[in-house]
């Protein structure tokens, strides 16, 4: 089968949300308020980045331009990035960082669960290892959201913060722009428009039992991320991400 | 700022996974959390994330009840010469292992 030539960018967007995602984890190394999460967050992080991984990979053999996934992750600008505007935001405290992980992973559970079901094979299997990690990062994140929306009267005023400030960047993560829609309607992409409504549900059951209160339907949403357009925060996580491999190109260790 | 260090980790935890259908859970280690639900994920996160697992407990450890040193000769010392006495030898001596070595 011929691939369809906008299947390189489509690889490159589910990409680049597991990788910056994976690296604000990451982030959190020997800084997290308890071991064990420091362990767990690890651990999410470097599946966030396995999938990543794989994904470059297959992405760069569509592609065929000889580029490994290094050379896609460490030599590409800002604006060549297309991940979700959520997964960039700081980590700022740890409510921020487990309320942005709860929005993406209620997310990212239904979207990799359509995927399994994709024309195109490599990403199928993807898919299906991913899920079984999703499986688990939702069930995390949203235990954390039950403990610190209905813990303490700080930790459920800073979850509450997090969830306003969070809540402009989630809208985009149900825009089905053409490339996805006609890539949908080849078997090979899953649909986010048509994940909306299970999405609310998750997310409102959830945040009602923590007892938080869920933003206004009709607050700014803001998005981009998909076409290079991004928060100023994405610029300084890459430029950590990248400097050694720029400095030194093909260094090794 | 008093500059004291917050040493609240939550409560002490002893995990035990299961390795095979059928095998025992053994004792893999001690992790801290604040709810049962953080401590079967913390467990997970530091002890079978790589292993395998079929199955893990875990138990706040102030549940359990444990002997002290005091208790050592009371209870085990004299357990040497009266091996009839515990329910092992009858295990034993129906599949006439130790029976023969008598």
């Amino acid at each position: 089968m011929n691939n369809p030539p906008q299947l390189f960018e489509y690889l490159i967007r589910i990409a680049d949300d597991r990788l910056i995602l994976g690296h604000r984890l990451s982030e959190w190394c020997g800084h997290a308020p308890l071991l064990e999460e420091d362990i767990a967050l690890a651990n999410i992080g470097l599946d966030c980045i396995g999938q990543a991984n794989n994904l470059y990979t297959v992405a760069a053999e569509v592609e065929g331009k000889k580029r490994s996934a290094d050379d896609i992750v460490f030599f590409r600008e800002a604006v060549e990035y297309k991940n979700l505007l959520l997964v960039e935001q700081p980590n700022k405290d740890f409510a921020q960082t487990l309320v942005r992980q709860f929005l993406y992973d209620s997310f990212g559970l239904l979207y990799f669960d359509a995927l399994q079901q994709s024309a195109f094979q490599p990403l199928a299997g993807i898919a299906q290892k991913a899920v079984k990690e999703l499986r688990y990062h939702f069930r995390h994140s949203s235990q954390w959201i039950l403990r610190l929306g209905d813990g303490t009267d700080e930790s459920h005023q800073r979850t509450q913060e997090a969830l306003n400030s969070l809540w402009r960047y989630t809208g985009e993560l149900f825009e089905s722009d053409s490339l996805e829609q006609q890539l949908h309607s080849e078997g090979i992409a899953a649909l986010s428009s048509g994940m909306k409504e299970e999405w609310d549900k998750i997310v409102t059951e959830i945040l009602n039992k923590a007892t938080l209160q869920i933003p206004s339907s009709e607050m700014h949403q803001q998005t981009g991320g998909r076409k290079g357009q991004h928060t100023e925060h994405l610029g300084h996580l890459l430029a950590e991400m990248q400097i050694l491999q720029r400095s030194f190109p093909d260094i090794k260790w | 700022m008093s500059g004291e260090i917050e040493h609240d980790q939550g409560d002490l935890w002893e995990v035990f996974i299961q390795e095979d259908d059928n095998a025992p859970h053994t004792h893999a280690g001690s992790i801290r959390a604040a709810d049962p639900e953080m401590a079967i994920q913390n467990a997970r996160d530091v002890f079978a994330r790589r292993g395998k697992a079929k199955s893990m407990w875990v138990v706040k450890s102030d549940h359990i009840k444990a002997t002290t040193p005091d208790d050592v000769a009371p209870f085990f010392d004299p357990t040497a010469d009266k091996i009839y006495r515990h329910v092992q030898f009858y295990k034993h001596t129906l599949d006439d292992e130790l029976w023969k070595k008598r």
